[in-house]
């Protein structure tokens, strides 16, 4: 009996079943890989913005307060951004005449304000309030990372919802002593409370954190 | 489930699923352009900022005073109130020492009102000092001139 198929019949199984293997993979990391890599977070991306500002300079470097600019990251939700009132406080004064600063004049000058671009932005079905893990000793860093050695800020976590439910399944070790909190460079000593006595100094501890109504309501 | 009820289940979802997916909702947020303003439209009064007495001075006050006013002045009036703070060393018009006679008589008002209207080269703190804040400061700079100049009765010699 005559073969039902040719010798090369077998490459174009063997080719058939290779494209199907790849076809297989190459969707799951389509699907499931590419959506949580740190280009589509855009985790470490500089964000291009009208005015170069730079948090290295003014926050390490002439050691001002977040909260000089970001007033309400205490008592709101939104950390709030600075209107542009709040930099000519000094930039009134100093360097009046740098190119770089053209756009918070101009901004001043027509009333307009300075089209800052997003870092950080949480899909607005998510509700996320500052002023309750600032209360509760979450530093600015766990989730901005080191700011204060930004010369342009860029997003340090990706701020998956899997980010968010591996804090507030054990919170404890995360917090911070008050006096930490605005300081992004802060490292643990041996000094510190440990994080059991942080938990009860805050009062964190007998909720679930990882409930869906907690960050969907 | 019957064929059909699985059917109208399928069609329901299969059309939910073009919805959208909220990503981005119209609510108002740190980026709304009305919440950055340059100044504020005319005849608004920010929520809160209504005039003050001031509060019986205590220890809490101070303490709330002090934090406030590391975060807002002493980048200029430095942690001393001396006037030689950071942004005053890269070329900011120097302000007066809190430490001299003409402000150590002033009323405490005054500081409140250089806080709410501003001063000179000194811009309006009104928008980001809170009223009772504004008290909680200016009770702290009378407490840093103190710390300047003790009366002679507080202070105690050592032998
Ligand atoms: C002198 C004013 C100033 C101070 C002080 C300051 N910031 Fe900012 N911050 C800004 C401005 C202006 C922007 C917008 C431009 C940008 O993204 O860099 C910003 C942006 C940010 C963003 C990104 C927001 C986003 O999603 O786009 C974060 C996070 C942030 N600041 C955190 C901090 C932290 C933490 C500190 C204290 C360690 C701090 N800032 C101190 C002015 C300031
Ligand atoms: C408390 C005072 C203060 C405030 C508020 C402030 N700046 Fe500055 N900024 C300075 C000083 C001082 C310098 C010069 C730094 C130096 O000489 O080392 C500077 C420098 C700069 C520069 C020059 C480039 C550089 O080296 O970073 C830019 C741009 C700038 N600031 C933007 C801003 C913007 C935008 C805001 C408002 C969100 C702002 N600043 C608010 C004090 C301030
Ligand atoms: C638990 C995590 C977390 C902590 C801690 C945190 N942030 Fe944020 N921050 C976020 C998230 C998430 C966003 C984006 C919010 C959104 O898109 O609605 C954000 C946004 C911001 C913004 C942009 C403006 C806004 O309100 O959306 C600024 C400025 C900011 N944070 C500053 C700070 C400062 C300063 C601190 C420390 C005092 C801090 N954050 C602590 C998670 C955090
Ligand atoms: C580093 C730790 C940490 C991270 C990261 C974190 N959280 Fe939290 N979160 C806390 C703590 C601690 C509390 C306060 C719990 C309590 O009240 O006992 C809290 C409380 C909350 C609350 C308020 C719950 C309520 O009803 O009072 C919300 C909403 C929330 N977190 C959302 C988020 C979102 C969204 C993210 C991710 C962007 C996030 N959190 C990331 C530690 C964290
Ligand atoms: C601590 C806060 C938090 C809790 C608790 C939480 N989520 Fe989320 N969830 C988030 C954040 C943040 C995102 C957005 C992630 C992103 O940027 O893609 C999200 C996104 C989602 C999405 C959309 C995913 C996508 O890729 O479009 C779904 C669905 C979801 N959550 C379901 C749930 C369910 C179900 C629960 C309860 C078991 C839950 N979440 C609890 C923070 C939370
Ligand atoms: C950007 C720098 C800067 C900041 C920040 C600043 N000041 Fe001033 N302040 C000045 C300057 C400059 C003067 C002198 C103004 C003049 O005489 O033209 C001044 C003057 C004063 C005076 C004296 C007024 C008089 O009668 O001579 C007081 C009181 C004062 N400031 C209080 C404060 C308080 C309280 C804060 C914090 C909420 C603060 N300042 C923040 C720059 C600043």
């Amino acid at each position: 009996m005559a073969a039902i198929f040719s010798p090369a019949a077998n490459l174009a199984a063997k080719l058939g079943l290779i494209g199907a293997a790849g076809l297989v993979l190459g969707g799951m990391s389509w699907w499931w890989l590419w959506p949580r890599t740190d280009y589509v977070r855009h985790n470490s991306w500089f964000v291009e913005q009208p005015v170069p500002f730079s948090h290295q300079h003014h926050v390490a470097g002439l050691g001002i307060d977040c909260r000089f600019c970001h007033t309400t990251v205490e008592t709101a939700g939104d950390a709030g951004m600075p209107p542009t009132y709040t930099c000519m406080t000094c930039h009134s004064q100093v360097w009046t005449n740098a190119a770089m600063l053209a756009p918070v004049r101009e901004s001043l000058a027509n009333n307009t304000p300075i089209p800052w671009r997003r870092v950080t932005d949480l899909p607005d079905y998510v509700y996320f309030n500052h002023k309750i893990h600032i209360a509760k000793g979450v530093g600015c860093e766990s989730c901005h990372g080191t700011m204060q050695d930004m010369p342009l800020s860029q997003k340090a976590r990706s701020l998956t919802m899997g980010f968010c439910l591996n804090c507030h399944r054990d919170p404890a070790p995360n917090l911070r002593p008050p006096e930490a909190i605005y300081d992004t460079d802060w490292q643990r000593t041996p000094d510190t409370p440990s994080p059991a006595a942080l938990a009860q100094q805050y009062h964190v501890g007998g909720r679930t954190l990882t409930d869906c109504s907690i960050c969907h309501r | 489930m019957s064929p059909r009820g699985a059917l109208t289940l399928f069609t329901v979802l299969a059309l939910l699923s073009g919805c959208d997916d909220m990503t981005v909702q119209p609510k108002a947020g740190a980026w709304s352009p009305e919440a950055t303003l340059v100044t504020p439209p005319q005849d608004t009064v920010a929520w809160g900022d209504a005039a003050l007495k001031p509060p019986p001075l205590t220890l809490a006050l101070l303490q709330r005073g002090q934090q406030r006013f590391r975060i807002d002045c002493t980048p200029c009036h430095s942690e001393l109130g001396d006037g030689n703070g950071m942004v005053v060393q890269r070329g900011f018009p120097a302000p007066p020492s809190y430490h001299i006679d003409r402000l150590r008589q002033a009323p405490t008002q005054h500081f409140y009102d250089v806080m709410t209207d501003g001063y000179g080269a000194m811009y309006s703190f009104a928008g980001r000092v809170s009223p009772p804040d504004r008290w909680a400061i200016a009770a702290y700079i009378r407490a840093l001139q103190l710390s300047q100049h003790p009366p002679a009765t507080a202070v105690q010699t050592s032998r």
